[in-house]
């Protein structure tokens, strides 16, 4: 492999990695205040990349006004999921929660498939994101550069929400102890629902760019890098942000180097993850940063 | 109500059901008796997981992976060597896949085996885990199953999968092996395994400090309900004569989980009862799914609708009634009598 691949490389696995930490924040958000592993998050991920796809097909918007509208109605979609399916669970036990976020993942990609059909569709990308650019000889995609980029900026507004406004107080709050935080006057249901908005809008986020990077449309594409962008949250430890930011990176460069260094193994690059996921829950199941609270009697 | 006229009562309701059998068998038309024997399969995967999830409370969410060991092992003992040097284009098979060969019998048990011994190996370093993070390890592990039996087309054939497998499993051997698999988790339940297995599920860390050997309770429930995924897996591929690693989707542990949830989450007979329901509701939603004509009009189908119902469903089950038909409850001879004679008061 010469430097010129090698640097693709990175970068292709710094785009991947990014995409899946967009994803992993917002199962990481969602379990650590709910202990909820939201499997309608992958669903999300889908109907944000559909919701450009027919902002600009169907009412011709320019690119950057649908990608932005589409982040919010997801965003809001992500919130109306919480509000009809978890919020009347709180007080369940957390498997009927978990099992109600199964069927709503099935329930919103067969929507999908109802409406949108099951055959893939072909993506728009804007010129500039798919002409190759030369750097230092290096032919590079701009798109391996911009979503990265964006990526960082998404990241930094969240750690801004998170540790410098009132509502990411909240949030913090209700993941160290719920019940105290209502005790205390923090506004749960509020706060439950802003987070399930972001995590919402940055797994949007994430389908949008992944739309432009795999240019490929399917009501069933945001299983598997869901369950991925969730192994990438457990690995960096479930619960911490900065985790699923490591976890998604991690999980980005190992898939993508070692395809590239092994071919062979390409036919099993979905399992990767998976096996990375078995050995992570035996050696250290509260993962890189997590912090497991002990089982109280 | 006594035991031996409670083994009486179960002798005579095998002997109608047996005699109900044999009418089906002369009745039904194909497509009938085809539901009746995905109605048994169903039932013998939703006992499986009842056994793991609802009375032992460990939430595993990789039944495919397993049905998918039971199938293929069934598949390749089989098929003959003839049919499998037809089958196997791409390359050939190993030599001990090509040659292997056993009664239909003998192949279900070891498709069964097999998974057990998978459900034994994994469930040693997973059944440490918390309850969700099982889920998703299980969940893991049904995925590595299929991503390995899309890319060892020497064993499996890859994404071709196999096809013209003898149909062999007929009413008989299906309805037979659920009133075992029935039999097996009932004796199992009833016996003071049963206690302990329900006490993991109440209170892991009381039944902890009972004393008892949480861990080894765990596996061994994990193992048999892991056999009988093995078979349930084993029955389907004989029944519809074609798999390849598509069919084991995570979709195919949905179906099972909404069968044990809407049935009960710890009640045998919840799961009987939801398996017969949820079957023919399933295959009664493809009605939604094929053109109709209506009054002269013909509404196109609309694939995907049978899901929507289906998943709608589910979640109107966990939100409004989640404790599903039965709730814990069984139905026996006793509670049915408890019905007539109130009845009759």
């Amino acid at each position: 492999m010469n430097l010129a691949t090698f640097i693709q490389n990175i970068l292709n696995s710094l785009t991947l990695g990014s995409l899946y930490a967009l994803v992993a924040i917002g199962y990481t958000m969602v379990y650590g205040i709910l202990r909820l592993i939201n499997f309608a998050h992958s669903e999300i991920f889908m109907l944000g990349a559909y919701f450009v796809f027919w902002g600009i097909t169907l009412v011709h918007l320019p690119w950057p006004v649908a990608m932005v509208l589409a982040i919010l109605v997801t965003a809001s979609l992500g919130v109306l999921v919480d509000q009809v399916a978890y919020r009347p669970l709180r007080d369940a036990p957390r498997i009927s929660a978990l099992i109600s976020s199964i069927g709503v993942s099935f329930f919103l990609q067969n929507v999908a498939i109802v409406f949108f059909q099951a055959i893939p569709r072909e993506v728009y990308r804007p010129a500039w994101l798919e002409d190759p650019i030369l750097v230092h000889g290096v032919r590079v995609l701009p798109l391996t550069l911009f979503v990265p980029l964006l990526s960082l900026v998404l990241m930094l507004l969240l750690v801004y929400i998170v540790y410098r406004t009132k509502t990411g107080l909240g949030m913090r709050a209700i993941s160290k102890d719920i019940e105290t935080s209502y005790l205390m006057g923090v506004p749960v249901n509020r706060v439950i629902a802003v987070t399930f908005g972001i995590g919402s809008a940055l797994a949007a986020a994430s389908g949008i760019m992944w739309a432009l990077r795999y240019p490929q449309l399917q009501p069933i594409m945001g299983t598997i890098p869901g369950f991925k962008a969730f192994i990438a949250a457990v690995f960096g430890g479930i619960g911490s942000i900065q985790g699923a930011v490591i976890g998604g990176l991690t999980l980005g460069f190992i898939e993508i180097m070692t395809v590239a260094f092994f071919p062979d193994l390409a036919g099993y690059r979905d399992a990767f993850a998976f096996v990375l996921l078995i050995l992570v829950l035996m050696v250290k199941p509260t993962g890189l940063l997590g912090e497991r609270p002990e089982d109280k009697v | 109500m006594r035991r031996g006229r409670t083994i009486l009562l179960n002798v005579l309701a095998i002997g109608v059901f047996g005699l109900l059998l044999h009418l089906a068998e002369g009745y039904c038309n194909g497509y009938q008796l085809q539901i009746l024997n995905l109605i048994a399969i169903n039932i013998i995967l939703a006992l499986s997981l009842n056994l793991i999830y609802g009375f032992t409370g460990l939430f595993s969410l990789g039944h495919a992976g397993f049905m998918a060991i039971g199938a293929y092992v069934c598949s390749i003992l089989i098929m003959t060597p003839d049919q499998k040097d037809m089958l196997f284009l791409l390359q050939p098979a190993y030599d001990w896949v090509q040659t292997a060969h056993a009664p239909f019998f003998a192949a279900v048990l070891a498709g069964g085996a097999v998974a057990a011994i998978f459900g034994a190996v994994v469930g040693i370093p997973l059944l440490r885990l918390g309850d969700d993070y099982l889920g998703i390890a299980t969940l893991g592990f049904a995925e590595i199953i299929r991503v390995v039996a899309n890319n060892v087309p020497r064993l499996t054939n890859g994404a071709l999968g196999f096809k013209g497998i003898p149909a062999y499993a007929d009413l008989w051997w299906n309805f037979g092996w659920a009133l075992v698999a029935l039999y097996v988790i009932v004796r199992l339940l009833q016996s003071n395994t049963g206690n302990v297995l329900k006490a993991i599920r109440d209170n892991e860390i009381a039944a902890k400090a009972m004393g008892v050997d949480v861990f080894r309770y765990k596996l061994l429930s994990f193992t048999v309900g892991s056999f009988f995924a093995g078979v349930g897996g084993a029955l389907l591929a004989s029944l519809l004569t074609t798999i390849d690693p598509k069919m084991f989707l995570f979709t195919l542990t949905f179906n099972v989980l909404m069968i044990v949830v809407a049935g009960g989450l710890g009640s045998l007979t919840g799961s009987v009862l939801a398996g017969i329901g949820i079957t023919v509701l399933l295959e009664w939603l493809r009605v939604v799914e094929n053109p109709v004509d209506l009054l002269g009009f013909s509404l196109p189908g609309i694939p995907g609708m049978r899901m929507v119902v289906f998943s709608l469903a589910l979640i109107v089950i966990i939100l409004f009634r989640r404790e599903g038909l039965m709730g814990m409850r069984e139905l026996t001879w006793r509670s049915l009598a408890g019905v007539f004679s109130r009845g009759k008061a």
